[in-house]
């Protein structure tokens, strides 16, 4: 099941996706990006309702988008999420989104950031944050694990660990993650962590007539 | 001032004015529908719809390969456990370049294929060239995520050859989209992705790939009770989509698996005790 989580490190913010998109039993497809990327320094990870997770993201992408056309400068970090909730917000007692983001940016003036916004419009600033069955196995790790002001390298090597963890712990654990970081150079995808790859070639006489 | 109010009233006592026994049986008849004996009637409702929604059980499949992409679908409509017919057609033609498979509520998915082509079509007088599937599939998954909650049930694959080679999209009534080589949906899938995932090569040859896909199928109609009828084979290439086959999947059956005559060692004569 799904797994998306992030950590702030020294100058750069870390976020991880599994990257399964799943109906019921069914495993439709193992290499769809969840993470998508909000503007030039801002990254979105997103868990949920297949629909419900595409729609809303590109729709919060579109908008902060139409406020840097009409004003010229672009949304700080801060101000995309408070936007995000209140879209989640006002959504709630209609007919509600059901995403789980996870919104890491960096901003010139405050550096890197880190929000957790869930479904019901909750949102937190925080060093690090996870969502899903992946998140009660990487929450307590990131606990044990972080410190303040990591490096690129010690936080790959935590979000490594926390893979492991789930590959090896959860029951319904998803096979490829995906791994993307912000930092003052902008958003950007660091790596992929596969295991199963969608298209294996299959031996070739599995197929007879 | 008064309201006239005839007209609310029942037709019934027009008849009973003339009396008679079989007459007022009728007055009593036109009042109403008997209602089910339920406490919980929207439940029931609901319920009832849920059992006569045709075309739940079903396997649909599509893939690209290097020559395009095989679309291949069974062609059972069942109402629970009724089979309501053996020769639906799941694959629905868009246009001449597209086509769309029919997982889901029967008429859900008509309604909402030709819908799309209507669109599709449109966007050709338009813009002077065809849509693409990346647009087609958006098109229909924001429709349908625009009605998402309200009861719709669609699962679907949107397979074609546009511009950019061949392409292919599952969208659900949930609003989903998926872009990918190799999707398979209905209550069959499982048993078709079984068969198509140990036999796909991104190389086949058009003669492989029908194959492999008419054998899913055939494979998953074997052993889901909601899939059977005909196995019929699509390809899509750069000059749009042909027909490759339609075979019934019991004749295929005998096929894939000729009986064998048993063996000629007589059984022992029986021993007199």
């Amino acid at each position: 099941m799904e797994c998306v989580f992030g950590l702030v490190g020294d100058g750069f913010v870390i976020v991880v996706a599994d990257t399964s998109a799943v109906n019921s039993i069914l495993v439709h497809k193992t290499n769809e990006d969840k993470i998508m990327k909000l503007d030039s320094h801002k990254l979105v990870a997103a868990s949920g309702e297949s629909g419900d997770r595409v729609q809303f993201t590109e729709y919060i992408q579109k908008n902060v988008a139409l406020y840097q056309f009409r004003n010229g400068i672009p949304l700080t970090t801060a101000a995309a999420a408070n936007f995000t909730r209140g879209e989640l917000a006002t959504a709630l007692r209609k007919n509600p989104y059901m995403v789980n983001i996870l919104l890491a940016g960096y901003d010139k003036e405050t550096g890197p950031s880190l929000y957790y916004i869930d479904y019901i419009a909750t949102l937190h600033k925080v060093d690090k944050g996870a969502f899903g069955y992946g998140s009660y196995f990487c929450l307590s790790m990131m606990d044990r694990h972080y410190h303040s002001g990591m490096s690129v390298e010690k936080a790959v090597e935590l979000v490594d660990k926390c893979i492991m963890e789930i590959r090896s712990r959860l029951v319904v654990a998803p096979p490829n993650f995906v791994i993307k970081i912000v930092d003052r150079d902008g958003a950007r995808e660091y790596a992929w962590r596969e295991s199963v790859k969608d298209t294996p070639v299959a031996q070739p006489e599995a197929l007879e007539v | 001032m008064k309201f006239d109010t005839s007209g609310l009233e029942s037709t019934a006592s027009v008849f009973g004015t003339a009396g008679g026994d079989l007459v007022d049986g009728f007055a009593a008849a036109a009042t109403a529908f008997e209602l089910p004996a339920t406490k919980d009637f929207d439940g029931f409702q609901k319920e009832a719809v849920q059992m006569v929604k045709p075309a739940k059980g079903t396997t649909t499949l599509a893939f690209i390969f290097k020559e395009g992409v095989i679309v291949a679908a069974d062609s059972r409509a069942s109402m629970g456990g009724y089979i309501s017919s053996q020769s639906v057609k799941k694959i629905i033609e868009i246009n001449p370049y597209m086509l769309g498979t029919m997982a889901g509520g029967a008429a859900d998915c008509q309604f909402w294929h030709r819908n799309l082509g209507i669109k599709c079509r449109l966007h050709e007088l338009a813009n002077k060239r065809r849509i693409s599937v990346t647009g087609a599939s958006k098109l229909l998954a924001n429709i349908l995520f625009s009605y998402r909650g309200m009861g719709l049930s669609v699962g679907t694959m949107i397979a074609g050859w546009d511009e950019t080679g061949p392409g292919l999209y599952y969208v659900d009534s949930e609003g989903g989209r998926l872009k990918g080589t190799r999707f398979s949906v209905g209550s069959g899938s499982p048993y078709a992705y079984g068969v198509l995932d140990s036999g796909y090569r991104f190389d086949m040859s058009i003669e492989e790939a029908a194959e492999l896909g008419r054998r899913a199928i055939y494979h998953a109609t074997f052993r889901d009770g909601a899939s059977g009828g005909v196995a019929s084979v699509y390809y899509v290439g750069p000059n749009g989509w042909t027909k490759l086959s339609g075979d019934d999947v019991s004749e295929l059956h005998y096929k894939y698996y000729p009986v064998v005559s048993a063996e000629t060692s007589e059984p022992d004569q029986m021993v007199e005790a």
